[in-house]
């Protein structure tokens, strides 16, 4: 048997694994990270226009703080997250960015004086503090208050995948590349591990640890229209499904960016409209004003999508060879702005469309673009019916997105999530509970299964095609699972969706090499792919109401009184054919920012029955601690700070909130 | 200094559409894995569609015609660089690569130096990571622990763009494929290496002096290996100023050796 040991296990090397790798492997654990391609190529570097904290360095940013960036994100939500996970994020966002700043990212600074930048289609002049230069500069994004993002001018993710994979790197932290987990080992209560498949030999390796975590991103490959990258296709969470305990919450939550370029569907960045650009429709007419008053192109991306899709249908779309589109206007920002801080939309343009953003309006339309749903945890990252495994970033759901993330809030939380999950998953490793008491007939078991499963590809008599399904799938989910949903298209996307898993468990291959070998990868992957379809598919069916970026024509309406609540996945039997699908209340009496208008999108929704006693409560409470500081006010509202690890604990210091005492060095 | 392959006309995507051209993509096959394998080129015929790259033609050829085919895309975008191989000769981005770009002729072959993993896949995060542990490409930072509660470390913003400018190389394997001297002396740390150098050099957060920097690429595997042929600077898919750079570096490490 090929068994590694080790006592941490990370599926998947973009920012959020390495930095659970780095955290712990500071804590004196071992650690090993697992990825499908080399480090340093992970999704995490097609993160374009920044990440969110509150730093608050630029003037359009001053005032800014992790009330702010709290209240933003929880409306971003549509009042989904778990505001006290939400909390911990806004608090360690600030403690992420300086820390990458020590790593080594070039973060773009702040410069003394006047600039020039546009503002709702006009040119302003804002002027930059004096105390402020040189320090990490944000610009604006949608759906905030202030301008909070920040940036390395559009290639953010890039270069922070770099300073991370660089800091895992000089932390001696082996990354096995080109390897896939395919099964999780597991005894139903504690999750030991991972069966692992060499991609380059096909050899299957079983790794045993103390701790696996789950960092593998999106599933954005579910879609046929997707910025995602090739490798997002949702097996880290399908594994975790598979094992029958572990749940997956909100799977249905899956947002659409805005501006993908058309008809490739890369992303362009959320900067584009956040330094300025605008949308326009077929008569170059500036349209987001017609429909959200407020704030126009920079709503949330679920609003602006969604209007961006009925604008066209309302007759307003370009039309082209491929379809049709709306356009992105960058040329009033002027060849300087985009030169320096949207090259690589300019390098996008000039190699997958042939224009010149400078000169030129960029034809967009929305594509899938994140999975805000992943497997279910607590706020220390863990599972909480699957002892001993882990989550962090984008595959997870601790859940601090809801219904729909704010541009911005990913990056920002892949990095965040990997920092405080790494120091749970330390605590976990030392202590008891961190024992691993497994059996090598257990090991050999779950080995046995994995190769018989592969096995039966080559000696099998099926012959369904992998690559058909899956396309099938893709097609499937884009028509009836998108942005607009309705009740008959998604219970037939179900049921295709049914027949589509019956049938992928007859798949022949043509080529049947047991070493790398992409048609046998195609088809055990679309097997665990269907799953977590399915996953999104019923769970959008099932959740009769309107939230965030989940929109039902037929249930156009926000319902707390109903569906306040979390959608949980389970897969229980391999022979089904859905998730059982269980619901988790959120306790309205429990929250900071009761539930409300976001500020834009949708005015009308049904309230929860909770929402005006705890309405009156929180303006009590506010009312009693008027004078106090808003620390002591916070507290009183939502305690949280208790829940992070000592070592990200304290105060975040800014120029306009300095420090009294020397901070607390938390070494 | 462009690189032809990669310099795209002006053409709207509502320009008019043509009849489809039929491509013949010939690709250099052979797997090591494989005891039956032998290197030899294998020709494929496609018909071209609108928009076409290399990444949806290689897939296409995958799903329709030869499933054992093997090549790496990640991001499809050109930001990740797993996709870099040799295209009509020259080292490039499969992923964006148009088609019309190009003649109906096609060749592609993996890149060269790198560890030949099948067909148009290669090795490329194995060399990487060898160089970046050699070359120690990371911030060495004045204290392990920074204070995380307080103002970040202020930094000129002109200082920080010029880093950026660096810092933006995908390690795309490009330059080293590229690169003259890499086929002569196989421990060459290629443009890929000498432009961390410049980086981490240019970076005040990098306590790291030159004379370290000599001890890293102070030599022939280093930054005097190099014989300024300089294919890595007109290959590069980022257009880094590698040129630049490595006459820099040089002028500041054989400044330090004629001292020492």
């Amino acid at each position: 048997m090929n068994i590694v040991y080790t006592d941490v296990l990370v599926v998947g090397g973009g920012l959020a694994g390495l930095r659970v790798g780095i955290g712990v492997r500071r804590r004196g654990h071992d650690v090993v990270i697992l990825s499908l391609v080399p480090l340093k190529r992970s999704h995490s570097a097609a993160a374009q226009g920044g990440m969110q904290a509150s730093l608050g360095n630029v003037a359009k940013g001053a005032g800014d703080n992790e009330d702010v960036h709290f209240e933003d994100t929880v409306r971003g939500s549509d009042w989904g997250a778990d505001q006290q996970v939400v909390r911990m994020f806004v608090d360690t966002a600030p403690k992420a960015v300086r820390e990458l700043a020590a790593w080594g990212v070039p973060w773009s600074r702040v410069r003394k004086g006047d600039r020039e930048v546009i503002i709702n289609g006009q040119k302003v002049t804002i002027t930059e503090r004096d105390e402020a230069h040189g320090l990490v500069a944000q610009r604006d994004f949608g759906g905030t208050k202030k301008w909070r993002t920040c940036y390395v001018s559009d290639g953010t993710g890039h270069a922070m995948l770099f300073a991370m994979s660089d800091q895992a790197i000089a932390h001696s932290i082996p990354v096995h590349e080109r390897t896939e987990a395919l099964a999780l080992i597991h005894d139903g209560g504690r999750c030991y591990g991972a069966i692992v498949r060499d991609l380059v030999t096909g050899v299957l390796i079983a790794y045993v640890a103390k701790a696996t975590v789950i960092a593998s991103g999106g599933a954005g490959r579910l879609y046929r229209v997707t910025t995602n990258a090739v490798i997002c296709e949702g097996i880290g969470a399908a594994i975790a499904l598979e094992t029958g305990v572990a749940a997956l919450g909100n799977m249905e939550a899956v947002q659409f960016h805005p501006t993908a370029i058309f008809p490739a569907g890369i992303l362009v960045t959320e900067g584009c409209r956040g330094d300025g650009g605008l949308l326009l429709d077929v008569d170059g007419h500036r349209f987001m004003p017609d429909y959200e008053p407020e704030k126009k192109e920079l709503a949330s991306r679920d609003v602006v999508a969604r209007r961006m899709e009925q604008h066209i249908h309302s007759g307003k779309g370009v039309q082209s060879r491929f379809g049709q589109h709306l356009w992105l206007d960058i040329t009033l920002l002027g060849a300087a702005h985009v030169n320096t801080n949207l090259r690589e939309v300019k390098e996008i343009c000039q190699y997958f469309l042939g224009i010149d953003p400078v000169r030129d309006r960029i034809p967009v339309r929305p594509a899938q673009h994140y999975t805000m749903g992943g497997v279910r945890t607590d706020h220390t990252g863990q599972s909480r019916t699957l002892e001993g495994l882990f989550a962090a970033g984008e595959a997870s759901c601790w859940d601090m997105h809801g219904f729909n993330r704010l541009g911005g809030n990913s990056v920002a939380e892949t990095v965040v999530a990997g920092m405080i999950v790494g120091e749970f998953v330390a605590d976990y490793c030392d202590g008891v509970e961190g024992h691993v008491g497994i059996s090598t007939g257990m090991i050999h078991d779950f080995l046995s299964r994995e190769q018989a499963r592969l096995d039966a590809f080559f000696t099998g008599k099926g012959t369904e095609d992998a690559v058909a399904l899956r396309v099938r799938m893709q097609e499937i989910m884009t028509a009836k699972v998108g942005i607009f949903r309705a009740g008959d298209d998604l219970a037939s996307a179900v049921a295709e969706l049914q027949e589509l898993l019956a049938r992928s468990r007859n798949i022949g291959l043509r080529y049947r090499a047991r070493g790398a070998n992409p048609e046998l990868v195609a088809a055990y992957r679309v097997q665990k792919m269907l799953k977590v379809a399915l996953c999104v598919a019923y769970g959008a069916l099932t959740r009769t109401e309107s939230r965030g970026a989940h929109f039902r024509h037929d249930f156009p309406q926000r319902n707390d009184a109903q569906w306040l609540k979390r959608t949980l996945a389970v897969w229980k039997h391999e022979s089904d054919t859905l998730p059982t699908l269980t619901w988790e209340p959120l306790d309205v009496m429990k929250m900071e920012l009761p539930p409300g208008w976001r500020g834009y999108g949708a005015k009308d929704y049904v309230d929860h029955p909770d929402t005006a006693m705890r309405a009156a409560e929180v303006a009590a409470c506010r009312a009693s601690l008027a004078g106090f500081d808003r620390r002591t006010v916070q507290q009183a509202l939502m305690p949280y700070a208790h829940l992070l690890p000592a070592r990200f604990q304290g105060l975040n210091e800014r120029i306009d909130e300095r420090l009294a005492q020397p901070a607390v060095v938390t070494a | 200094m462009n690189d032809a392959a990669q310099t795209v006309p002006v053409v709207a995507p509502t320009a008019a559409p043509a009849a489809p051209r039929k491509l013949v993509i010939r690709i250099l096959r052979y797997n090591p894995q494989d005891p039956a394998s032998a290197p030899h080129l294998q020709a494929y015929e496609i018909e071209e569609a609108d928009g076409m790259t290399l990444f949806i033609a290689l897939n296409e050829i995958r799903e329709k015609q030869d499933a054992s085919l093997q090549f790496d895309f990640v991001c499809r975008a050109g930001i990740c660089g797993s996709c870099a191989m040799i295209i009509n000769g020259r080292p490039g981005l499969a992923c964006r690569t148009l088609t019309k770009n190009l003649g109906v002729h096609i060749t592609l072959a993996p890149l060269p130096v790198f560890e030949l993993i099948a067909d148009l896949s290669v090795n490329t995060g194995k060399w990487m990571r060898e160089m970046s542990e050699r070359l120690e490409t990371w911030v060495h930072m004045k204290q392990a622990e920074v204070d995380l509660t307080k103002l970040e470390e202020r930094m000129d913003p002109d200082l920080a763009l010029a880093i950026y400018e660096l810092d933006r190389c995908i390690e795309c394997g490009c330059c080293v494929a590229g690169c003259g001297t890499v086929r002569m002396r196989p421990g060459f740390v290629g443009a890929v290496g000498l432009n961390k150098i410049a980086r981490f050099r240019l970076d005040p957060r990098d306590v790291r002096t030159d004379d370290d920097y000599y001890d890293l690429v102070g030599n022939d595997d280093g930054v005097f290996g190099c014989m300024s042929l300089l294919g890595c600077h007109d290959v590069c898919p980022k257009k880094l100023p590698l040129a630049t750079q490595i006459a820099f570096v040089r002028r500041k490490m054989a400044a330090l050796g004629w001292k020492g």
